[in-house]
């Protein structure tokens, strides 16, 4: 019983709580003993506070009872009694805010990021701080300053990254959703790599105040969740524009999961497309099948399928490398030791404070990162780089939609490869090309989810990505959950 | 050989807005210190920029007045450097696109005598941009405490062609900019709480020529005298450089207004690269017509028309009126008063002369001002129709400052109101004037002190409480008719 609350949606978890056969603070203690029984293996969470946790989820079994008493509906908030974990990037008043960094161990943030306020708003409980690769810079979660997590379907082997705490912690039953962040496909492929549901919305439909920067014109931050219902769920609850960030969008936040409904009831046939420069070379065989035998599915569905073409694919890595590693060299810079986070000890002066505490503070792929953006916006360098990089991601934004012309989404194997061993992918270059599928969305600022889509032979997990059009999270959502629909690779647990 | 000196000027104005330029928090001075921060201001890891609209307001009523050219969005760059008062390491700034281009401040040079207004001339501008300030660096024994309240402060960099060619002008500049940013309520200007800051750029070349010499740039001009002394300091230096055989080379030189000396701050090897690109986290803001227009209805009337206006259309001296002109408010309150009373050059007289000097003694401002418009206007009539002599006239005016009772409660309450009606007045010159024929025929034959010989008679029936500059008026008109 207990370890079936881990694993169960938030429909599954509210229907229980709604009818008084689960409390709130029975569901976090399945939810905390699964992690203490699980996590020493896994190390998917930074910290967690267990009374904090509990105590959270008692209040909201306190709102429940008083709706209750008031003869009103026991479940007003969406999210009422959910632990929702968070990648530990996306700031929780009170709690430890470290982006897996050595510059901001300790660091304790006084303020709720905007997603934070509304998850608590929406009822959910704000449960632990989830590993990450450090400032959310890598695909592995290999770069951590304090460990590396493991995929739960294969110990040996990496849950992907960066948000690899947030992928492994939902699919190990330690939190029933979590927060992550994506800038190339932090949040698509570590989902794809341990099987849970990764959603990636438009830019600009979540609120990226509170959430530590890292390209600011690429992150955004989404979902993990259990099924593409629970990421249409979350979603509700933390989009929408907020005065507090200029690049939230003024659009409006539908009912995604009575919107995706609807669509699956009316029976829509979506017009779907493949991208062919997707199916090249490096795509691992068996995810190949996979991704192939997806597709197939929804044709059985009455979808047409249509191949369209994204010409400006192969500049998108070396496009995406200067955009973000240059924006991230000028976000890292607050990190100086002088406010807050690590002062290196043996400092002279002001000068010295800088460059010791960050030679301290950041691990070698940030300093690579910070080095790569330093030197594409020098003086004499930013026209052949920068300028002409934010010229090609035009091009390639133009690409999605003149597709999008064609085609109500497109759909693409998720990760090139399922997970790999810890330590395989030494030379950057290999990693950073494990997001050649990912990257274009962000580039694009288009919305993106992975959902679970089969197995290697081996038992590694397999994801197939859906990218959607602007602001079209519900036609997404409803995609996605076609194909969902007829098949339980979701349902699995790995075995721990 | 004679040299010309060409002279840029940067300055840096704070805007006068109820909060900072990215964040909620508010700004303001002499306040303890990091009391104005907040998440934002302090730059803590996940905080975002949020643009103040008031901000822009203000510097868009900066453009109109100064004639710029206002670009149709405000688009916002990153400046990158590592300085411990700048919290994200970064400034918000705008490079490429700055708000206003063009435009120019007109001056006044000193005239040939403080009474005589000197010659005018435009100052071209080559832009103005907005930014946010940094905070302060307090060196004490072997520590540097760092107060960020100024940072994240609106800050207007407004820079000059370089068409400044002494130091007189730049200070005429400093003070006509200052005046303009006071009469738009743009920022106070005020040096010493660092509201205004003045770079400036220098060189020389020999007179006649047109092409640009090696430019130094002079830093910590830190009051107005600073800046006129540090210029011409900075200017008879690189003359005797040159004079001596010598080259001038480009650098930053901080000036010491205590000692009048500079010297080298940093070459020109050591600058920055900034590696400015645009902000990721701000969308550009489209500043349209009609925005413009909303700003351009609150535009004041610039000082310099003013000061004509008031010397062609109420006839005020120009050395009142460039006592009223710099003061936005005090020039309104003289319109006011003159408007009430009908005689200019009296309201100017007793504003530009009793007022000021009352309220410098009392150590207050305008606002704090218990005489008003109206108490000057009456206090002119009261005078003018008679009522009152002109030395009781200023301890009423005296009373007033005191106690802001209207002049006519103080004439009443102090009894001072003069005894003489405008006709008895007249009765007792025309009785004085008929019982001395003799002293009339010499009056009018010339004899200019024969005149006295009526006014102890005068005065004697008015108890001496008439006005003995009226009595001689009246006399006057009696004598000559």
């Amino acid at each position: 019983m207990s370890e079936d609350l881990c694993f169960s949606t938030i429909s599954e978890l509210s229907r229980l709580m709604d009818s008084g056969a689960l409390s709130a603070a029975e569901l976090m203690g399945a939810v905390i003993s699964r992690t203490k029984q699980v996590d020493g293996r896994i190390r998917a969470f930074n910290s967690f506070d267990e009374a904090d946790a509990l105590a959270q989820a008692r209040a909201s079994d306190e709102r429940r009872a008083r709706a209750r008493a008031a003869g009103g509906d026991a479940r007003s908030r969406p999210l009422e009694g959910i632990p929702v974990g968070f990648k530990d990037v996306i700031s929780v008043a009170g709690q430890p805010l470290t982006a897996s960094s050595r510059m901001l161990a300790g660091f304790v943030s006084p303020y709720d990021a905007t997603v934070t306020r509304r998850l608590k708003d929406a009822g959910a409980i704000c449960w632990g701080r989830l590993n990450l690769d450090e400032f959310a810079m890598g695909s592995s979660t290999e770069n951590s300053a304090f460990g590396v997590t493991s995929n739960p379907w294969d110990l040996e082997r990496v849950p992907g990254g960066s948000s690899g705490g947030s992928a492994a912690a939902v699919a190990a039953g330690e939190a029933t959703a979590a927060l992550g962040s994506d800038t190339g496909g932090s949040i698509r492929q570590p989902a794809a790599l341990c099987n849970v549901v990764g959603l990636k919305p438009t830019y600009g439909r979540v609120s990226r105040y509170g959430l530590i920067a890292f390209a600011s014109s690429l992150d955004q931050i989404g979902t993990f969740a259990r099924s593409v219902g629970d990421a249409a769920l979350v979603l509700g609850a933390i989009a929408g524009r907020d005065r507090r960030d200029s690049t939230s969008v003024d659009v409006g936040v539908p009912d995604y999961a009575a919107g995706a409904a609807a669509h699956a009831k009316s029976g829509r046939r979506w017009r779907l497309g493949i991208a062919k420069e997707y199916f090249g070379e490096g795509l691992d065989p068996e995810v190949g099948a996979a991704v192939q035998a997806a597709i197939d599915e929804y044709r059985a569905l009455g979808c047409e399928i249509s191949e369209v073409s994204l010409p400006h694919t192969k500049y998108a890595v070396g496009t995406y490398y200067i955009i973000a590693t240059a924006e991230c060299s000028s976000n890292l810079a607050r990190y100086d030791g002088v406010r807050y986070g690590r002062r290196s000890e043996r400092t002279t002066d002001a000068v010295d404070i800088f460059f010791k505490s960050r030679a301290e503070g950041f691990g070698p792929e940030v300093k690579r990162r910070i080095i790569l953006g330093t030197y594409v916006l020098s003086s004499g360098y930013y026209d052949a780089y920068y300028l002409r990089a934010q010229k090609v991601r035009t091009l390639i934004r133009r690409d999605f939609l003149e597709a999008f012309a064609r085609v109500d989404a497109i759909l693409t194997p998720t990760s090139p490869t399922p997970a790999f061993r810890k330590g395989e992918k030494a030379d950057p270059l290999a990693m950073y090309l494990n997001d050649i599928y990912t990257i274009g969305v962000n580039l694009a600022g288009l919305p993106g989810i992975s959902i679970p889509c089969g197995f290697t032979r081996a038992g590694l997990p397999i994801g197939l990505q859906v990218i959607g059009q602007p602001f079209k999270e519900t036609e997404l959502l409803a995609v996605a959950g076609a194909y969902e629909g007829r098949c339980d690779w979701g349902r699995r647990r790995p075995k721990l | 050989m004679t040299y010309e000196a060409v002279i840029g000027l940067e300055v840096h104005v704070q805007l006068k807005t109820r909060s900072k330029m990215f964040s909620r928090v508010g700004a303001g001075y002499g306040h303890p210190e990091n009391t104005l921060t907040d998440p934002v201001v302090l730059a803590l890891p996940g905080t975002l920029p949020v643009m103040n609209k008031e901000a822009l307001d203000k510097i868009i009523m900066a453009g109109l007045l100064l004639g710029c050219e206002i670009a149709p969005e405000c688009k916002w760059d990153r400046k990158n450097y590592f300085y411990p008062d700048l919290p994200k390491n970064y400034q918000i700034s705008q490079y490429d696109q700055p708000l206003c281009r063009g435009g120019s401040v007109e001056i006044e040079l000193p005239g040939p005598a403080r009474n005589v207004m000197g010659e005018h001339k435009r100052i071209p501008l080559t832009r103005i941009h907005l930014e946010e300030d940094v905070g302060k660096l307090n060196h004490g024994e072997g520590v540097s405490l760092v107060d960020f309240n100024r940072a994240g402060t609106p800050l207007m960099e407004i820079v000059s062609e370089p068409a400044i060619h002494s130091a007189d002008e730049a200070f005429a500049y400093l003070t006509a900019l200052k005046t303009v940013m006071i009469y738009g309520a743009i920022s106070d200007c005020d040096m010493e709480k660092g509201q205004l800051r003045c770079d400036a750029n220098i060189s020389i070349r020999p007179a006649g020529s047109t092409s640009l010499g090696t430019k130094v740039e002079l830093k910590n001009l830190n009051s107005f005298s600073f800046v006129r002394d540090g210029i011409a300091s900075e200017v008879r230096r690189q003359i005797a450089v040159v004079g001596a055989g010598g080259t001038v080379p480009q650098e930053t030189r901080d000036y010491d207004g205590q000692t009048g000396e500079s010297k080298s701050l940093r070459s020109k090897e050591m600058a920055h690269d900034y590696r400015y690109f645009p902000d990721p986290d701000l969308m550009p803001v489209r500043v349209g017509e009609d925005w413009k227009s909303a700003v351009r209805a609150l535009c004041p009337e610039l000082p310099f028309d003013k000061q004509r206006r008031l010397l062609r259309d109420y006839g005020v001296p120009y050395t009142i009126t460039s006592v009223l002109v710099p003061d936005r408010g005090l020039s309104d309150f003289f319109e006011e008063a003159a408007r009430l009373c009908g005689n200019p050059k009296a309201a100017a007289n007793w504003i530009a002369n009793d007022l000021l000097r009352e309220l410098g003694s009392a150590r207050l401002n305008l606002a704090q001002s218990k005489v008003r418009p109206a108490h000057v206007a009456g206090l002119v009539r009261l005078v003018e129709t008679g009522a009152i002599v002109s030395n009781a006239a200023k301890e009423v005016f005296t009373d007033m400052f005191q106690t802001g009772d209207t002049p006519e409660q103080v004439v009443a309450r102090r009894g001072l109101a003069a005894d003489v009606g405008a006709g008895e007045l007249e009765r007792w010159c025309a009785e004085a004037v008929a019982a001395n024929p003799k002293s009339a025929a010499d009056f009018r034959a010339g004899k200019e002190s024969a005149i006295n010989a009526f006014k102890g008679p005068v005065m004697r029936a008015a108890k001496g409480r008439a006005d003995p500059k009226r009595v001689d008026e009246v006399l006057r008109r009696l004598l000559a008719g």
